[in-house]
């Protein structure tokens, strides 16, 4: 950096920005003037009230900064932009907690149906988007946005992109999450499963996800190191393909432009085959390929031993990625999207399980020479169990997507338990165990706060996750074979409400497995909390590292 | 060179890495979803199905808006069990002008693709104020609030118009007379009703919550309901000439 001038200059992106978010705001409050339906003025008076404070911020900082933007480097040593991932992160272990909290109530609400209470917004089909995208994408989202932009700086040394993006990036994302998760409760949905957001919000988002996308690109351009490290090939394939699925799944045309209401360009058997393309592989990418990203960078960390096999990440990647984008037709068995397409799913979604255990065994054995550390650090054993849950629900899926197993198994509670073990065991657990890891990184402290607390998490959520799926197993398979069961005369054995009586105890169970959940990440807050008031500060040392060859 | 040396290409060059991946993942999604566009055995041909009424349209919006869906599906498998149950499996034609789809992914409550003319509207009302009112073991919400609300009559031909463009076939005729079929759906009573008949075959008009004045949202949600599965005739149907 050379000499600072006196004078002080805003930049294009904070002039452009603020340019931006005032016309923002003025469009936005004619919106809420003329809106056709009150989700709508809401929106769009939320929207103007948060651009006016993004104005407000942007000024504020530049009156607050220097007369030059951060270094790049200090001392040789790259100047790190940690500010948007303390927030991730931080933001990232509310949502969960709030995504728990609604699974919970929606879980009671199924063995207890009085919880409903008989209000538009607390009725079960309104909190049940409100669950999946609390958990997935303002938990998951958060907590790969934040790792992503921690693992591109750390394994490119630069710092990340941008000036004032990483911050766009991680406030706009979660305005979204703000927009989309009290749209639902307003009743404003679009129906298709977790792409429920309707078209304003749809917008933004593709706003945010590009320019995260060029955040991170943009970064791993101007690296410093040679190779670009594995865990960024998997972000960069989350990144990018969830970007190509919200463009296809979402085209619609709104009713009016001052109205939440839209209809999707695509309609019957199309639109079905379009949302499951989506529908699964916002499991394969944003579920699977970001959250393998954060295995490839922190087991290795944590375990302190280098990757299992370069080779195999290779394969693992290119075919992993290759074959889930087929694997989307299993969610329509026996429906009426054509054989041809079914049978395409079906077989792509089992050759898909070789991949996925190709990636859980460059996981586990990474920690070759160092299995001892699973007796002593439950962190790493977090992050290691979150990788035999992974292996197990990628067996459980190809299992499930054979079309016999597909026609018991479909439309019951296997599919949620199946979800769940996915969802809680490698999603939950590697994300606890990144966050484990992150938290005293960001706030430079010497370690957590609390070992033994980790260990509690570590048991009460394992405990809850095996009450959820092994009650979803039985309930699921009961309900399954109820559905088909025959008299010896030939008739119908059971009505379905017989069914649905039927699952009332493992409702409770489930609900209780949740609950147990719950607690855990509640435990995880606490000690997380108490790392960053409490813990000791960790002393850098001054010297620079060699890039790896 | 080998394999693996080879492979340096992507891990050194971030737009090579990028461009890569996006040919990787354009493969399946082209392969699977692009010709369902264009190959004629993907959607039957049929007599009967037509573009939803201007209720039934509105009635479907609220079905959205809950996330009806989440708990029901409207598809029935040809397995022998769901068809006894249910009826005779769905046909990608009955489900081609829906936008967006509701063939569901969960059966907490039973398939909803032929309910229509199962029970009466009285049963409806009665089981949508309080499910356990006539299902003692039911876990559905009840909806006692979509009694109480009033229909937005005004802004629905908006609504044809906009599904006319998404590709759904309203007339001009149907799209002017919007509000007022709206209404007469409602109402047997109402001087609309014959044109609002022949403008959409088969449809009936029927005071649904059996409450006079405007429609409610469960005037709507009703009719929706009374007419899922009821447009194709089983007994006319030619599976034969549909084989695929």
């Amino acid at each position: 950096m050379s000499q600072a001038s006196n004078s002080k200059f805003m930049s294009i992106g904070e002039s452009g920005l603020t340019v931006l978010f005032a016309a923002t705001a003025f469009l936005c409050m004619i919106g809420a003037a003329k809106a056709v339906d009150a989700p709508f003025a809401f929106h769009a008076s939320l929207t103007a009230a948060a651009s006016l404070a993004a104005v407000f911020a942007i000024l504020n900082r530049y009156f607050d900064r220097s007369s030059v933007l951060p270094a790049q480097e200090i001392n040789g040593r790259p100047n790190y932009n940690m500010g948007p991932i303390k927030f991730a992160a931080a933001i990232s272990v509310f949502w969960g907690i709030a995504g728990f909290a609604v699974g919970l109530l929606i879980a009671s609400q199924l063995a207890w149906p009085a919880l409903n209470f008989d209000l538009p917004w607390t009725s079960f089909g309104r909190l049940r988007p409100l669950h999946t995208s609390a958990v997935i994408f303002a938990f998951g989202g958060n907590v790969l946005i934040a790792t992503s932009f921690y693992v591109v700086q750390k394994t490119c040394r630069v710092r990340l992109a941008g000036d004032l993006a990483p911050w766009f990036v991680v406030l706009g994302y979660n305005f979204f999450i703000v927009i989309a998760g009290t749209g639902y409760l307003l009743g404003v949905t679009q129906s298709k499963e977790y792409a429920e957001p309707e078209w304003y919000a749809d917008l933004w988002l593709t706003i945010v996800w590009v320019t995260y996308l060029l955040v991170f690109l943009m970064t791993l351009v101007k690296r410093k190191e040679p190779h670009i490290f594995v865990a960024n090939w998997f972000y960069l394939a989350f990144i990018v393909t969830i970007a190509v699925l919200h463009l296809g799944n979402n085209p619609a045309l709104p009713v009016s432009v001052f109205g939440s209401k839209s209809y999707i360009a695509w309609g019957g058997v199309q639109d079905a085959m379009f949302q499951w393309w989506y529908g699964h592989n916002a499991v394969g990418f944003f579920l699977t390929a970001g959250f393998l990203a954060i295995m490839y960078y922190f087991i290795p960390k944590r375990a302190e031993r280098p990757i299992y096999s370069y080779r195999l990440s290779i394969i693992h990647f290119w075919s992993l990625i290759f074959l889930y984008i087929w694997a989307g037709p299993h969610h329509l068995h026996y429906t009426a999207l054509p054989d041809w397409a079914q049978t395409l799913g079906m077989t792509f979604s089992i050759m898909l399980w070789m991949p996925s255990w190709g990636g859980m065994i460059n996981g586990l054995m990474t920690l070759s020479g160092a299995w001892d550390k699973l007796r002593t650090d439950p962190v790493l054993r977090m992050l290691v169990v979150s990788v035999a849950f992974y292996g197990m629900s990628t067996f459980e899926g190809p299992m499930m997507s054979i079309k016999v197993v597909n026609s018991l198994s479909h439309y019951t509670d296997w599919t949620i338990g199946h979800v769940h073990s996915g969802a809680l065991g490698w999603v939950g657990f590697v994300s606890f165990g990144a966050l484990y890891c992150l938290v005293p990184w960001l706030w430079e402290r010497k370690r957590l706060y609390s070992l033994k607390l980790v260990n509690w998490h570590f048991w009460i959520s394992t405990i809850g996750i095996v009450l959820y799926i092994s009650a979803m197993w039985v309930s699921g398979i009961l309900q399954g074979l109820m559905w088909r069961a025959y008299t010896s005369l030939g008739f119908l054995e059971y009505s379905f409400i017989e069914s649905v009586e039927a699952m009332h105890p493992f409702y409770i169970i489930r609900a209780a497995g949740g609950a147990l959940f719950l607690i855990g990440a509640l435990i995880m807050a606490y000690n997380l909390w108490m790392t960053v008031r409490v813990g000791e500060a960790e002393v850098k040392s001054p010297v620079a590292l060699q890039p790896a060859e | 060179m080998s394999f693996w040396t080879r492979h340096q290409i992507f891990e050194k060059n971030s737009i090579i890495l990028i461009v890569g991946i996006l040919a990787v993942i354009a493969i399946g999604g082209l392969v699977e979803i692009t010709p369902l566009f264009y190959l004629k055995s993907t959607i039957e041909v049929v007599d009967g199905v037509r573009p939803y009424t201007p209720l039934e349209l509105t009635g479907r919006n609220i079905y959205v808006r809950e996330g009806c869906y989440l708990c029901h599906s409207q598809m029935i498998r040809p397995l022998r069990d769901e068809v006894e149950r249910y009826g005779h499996f769905s046909l990608a034609a009955e489900s081609m002008y829906d936008h967006p789809f509701q063939w569901g992914s969960k059966r907490t409550g039973p398939d909803l693709a032929r309910v229509g003319a199962k029970y009466s509207d009285e049963w409806h009302v009665t089981h949508l104020m309080n499910p356990r009112a006539i299902v003692p073991q039911s876990v559905m919400p009840g909806y006692p609030f979509l009694a109480e609300t009033e229909v937005d009559t005004a802004g629905i031909a908006d609504h044809l118009r906009t599904s006319r463009v998404v590709g759904v076939p309203y007339s001009d005729d149907q799209i002017a007379n919007a509000v007022a079929d709206l209404k007469a759906q409602a109402d047997p009573d109402n001087a609309g009703v014959d044109a609002f008949t022949k403008r959409y075959p088969k449809a009936v008009a029927r005071n649904f919550d059996g409450k006079a004045g405007i429609p409610t949202e469960m005037d709507a949600l009703i009719a929706y309901l009374q007419m899922l599965g009821t447009l194709v005739d089983f007994k006319l149907y030619n599976e034969k000439a549909n084989l695929r």
